[in-house]
């Protein structure tokens, strides 16, 4: 088992909350005197930096949320002057203004020490070489990646998203040791190697590191077969640092979170009450340490448990299962809950079954219709109309089973679906609400 | 005995276009077709004159494709002529999967394409009662 900062990885659970705590005081003492947005917000629940006394005092803090940052757009929530700020990042901004970080140069070594400790964790080290295929430029996935890389002292190849014919050239000729993208990137990337007649052993492949959407074990499962790699879960979001917040390692149960960085309490998204260790409910992080935007209890729309029950492995950290889905991207099917990842999972349990799929959702007079779209793949293909429809109709039996809503299963051709060189889309909604 | 080639199609405009567009600029002749669909999809089964090619050809056009043995049976073009055939195939319990017609003919008589579900007793059972039916390599060159 390899590390790449042991003392704080393994550091002992009491060392690690006094740290903390005297981090989270530092932040909102900080953030109340230098964003007076912050300051206005505990002004309203009455609370003052002083009465953080104990970690337990958090949840007297108030939340932040996306549309914070949006209303505070671009740099209104920023704790440092922008001479001090040596880099921003950006979401897309599809869903209306986009949400903007920055980050001053210590918050960019924190983060690539976030970075190198997690691709450490998933077997990397200064030997690998590491092709980055995600996206470079304002998404944070790219150059967060690249930095850890590099201060890991790997040889980092970075390719960002696209032109996969060339990447796998380069996968190929360059002895690529670790790949880094999103899961749905490296399952097209499978394909097109079957096209170009490349096969897993033409390459050095051993690793992937895999984030930026969820994924199911199912889905591992079947990208660990395809590509012949070992595949890890990594957790992030720009708004709190980017990827590198939490990383699996080879034990590949859960998530540790770095929490020498950050602090994670899991709230009842409905009544924002904190729930107890082991509950499932919605992700709730705060930084201790990031300097140019520094977030108390950010929302992150993710639905996990926490474990804090030592690993296997000898680190300490607390460990977040494999995010479910986002709320983001959960889709409400007549009252029921519907994550794509739960679609994933029934899918790829079914022999022949491949990882292609997606969900349109719509409206026929006021009952909502799911529809899910599946690839007739050779292997599921019989020239009878009778057995298709009864591949169609297990396919339907064992979604209705698992999502307690009703479903239509489509049976389209081989890569109609449209294939992702970054977060597939899994979902349309057609439903005008 | 024959090779038919299935090509699932979504029941989406311009497919089967697209299909017989790539066969048509392989050099590849259809001789015999049907289609069978469902409200969302459909099979194309067709019988060219190069199975073999057809089959590679489609699949590296990116369709998913399949071969099933099905038997080329000659029908007296005269009325009651297919009913004599199946009458003879039901005295034998063969279950016939589906039919359909080929679109040229083998000199007086009508060439009818037959999926049955146990094909060598179907070839049996046609050798015995003096059915008609062609040779794999008689059919392509037809």
């Amino acid at each position: 088992m390899s590390y790449w900062d042991k003392e704080k990885e393994c550091m002992s659970r009491s060392d690690l909350e006094k740290l903390q705590l005297r981090r989270l005081k530092e932040t909102v003492f900080r953030l109340y005197a230098f964003v007076p947005a912050y300051q206005q917000k505990m002004d309203e629940v009455g609370i003052k930096p002083d009465d953080i006394r104990t970690l337990d005092d958090l949840k007297k803090l108030p939340f932040t949320t996306k549309s914070d940052l949006r209303d505070n757009y671009p740099f209104g929530l920023f704790a440092l002057p922008m001479s001090e700020v040596v880099r921003v990042h950006s979401s897309s901004g599809t869903t209306g203004k986009p949400t903007v970080v920055g980050y001053s140069k210590k918050d960019i070594d924190t983060w690539s020490e976030l970075m190198a400790r997690a691709l450490t964790s998933a077997g990397a080290s200064r030997l690998s070489v590491i092709q980055n295929s995600y996206g470079y430029g304002l998404f944070t996935g790219g150059l967060g990646v690249h930095y850890g890389a590099e201060k890991l002292g790997a040889s980092v190849i970075p390719t960002s998203g696209g032109n996969t014919k060339r990447q796998i050239m380069l996968m190929q000729d360059f002895g690529t040791t670790v790949l880094t993208c999103t899961p749905s990137y490296a399952l097209l990337m499978y394909e097109v190697m079957q096209e170009m007649g490349v096969l897993p052993s033409d390459l050095k492949l051993e690793a992937g590191i895999f984030g930026a959407e969820p994924w199911s074990e199912n889905m591992r499962r079947e990208i660990e077969n395809k590509l012949e790699i070992n595949a890890f879960d990594i957790y992030g979001l720009s708004e709190i640092i980017g990827p590198g917040v939490a990383i699996e390692c080879n034990c590949k149960k859960g998530l540790h979170i770095a929490e020498d960085h950050f602090i994670a309490e899991i709230i009842d998204p409905d009544t924002g009450e904190v729930l107890p260790e082991g509950a499932f409910g919605e992700l709730v992080i705060t930084t201790i340490t990031k300097e140019a935007l520094p977030i108390i209890r950010y929302r992150t729309r993710d639905l996990t448990t926490l474990n804090k029950n030592l690993c296997d492995c000898g680190r300490t950290h607390v460990r977040m299962e494999k995010v479910l889905g986002r709320s983001d991207d959960m889709v409400i099917i007549r009252g029921v809950n519907v994550f794509p990842s739960m679609v994933e999972h029934v899918l790829l349990n079914i022999p022949g079954v491949e990882p292609y799929y997606l969900l349109v959702v719509d409206r026929k007079g006021n009952l909502d219709q799911l529809e899910v779209q599946v690839e007739v793949s050779e292997s599921l293909f019989s020239d009878e109309i009778r057995k298709l429809e009864e591949l169609g109709a297990a396919i339907t039996k064992e979604l209705e089973s698992a999502l307690g809503v009703s479903v239509k299963v489509r049976l389209v051709e081989p890569k109609s679906i449209e294939r992702s060189e970054g977060k597939a889309k899994r979902v349309i909604d057609r439903r005008n609400i | 005995m024959a090779k038919q080639i299935s090509v699932f199609l979504e029941n989406k405009a311009g497919r089967l276009s697209s299909v017989t567009r790539v066969l048509g600029e392989a050099g590849i002749n259809i001789r015999a077709l049907s289609i069978a669909d469902t409200s969302d999809f459909g099979i194309l089964r067709i019988i060219v004159n190069d199975p073999e090619r057809a089959y590679k050809i489609l699949k590296q056009a990116g369709f998913t494709v399949s071969e099933t043995e099905v038997i080329a049976v000659k029908v007296s073009d005269t009325p009651g002529g297919l009913a004599a055939v199946l009458e003879q195939m039901s005295d034998q319990n063969l279950n016939i999967e589906y039919l359909y017609a080929f679109l040229g003919t083998s000199g007086d008589d009508a060439l009818v394409i037959f999926k049955v579900e146990d094909i060598e007793h179907a070839r049996k059972a046609f050798t015995a009662k003096g059915i008609p039916f062609l040779e794999e390599n008689q059919l392509y060159r037809l």
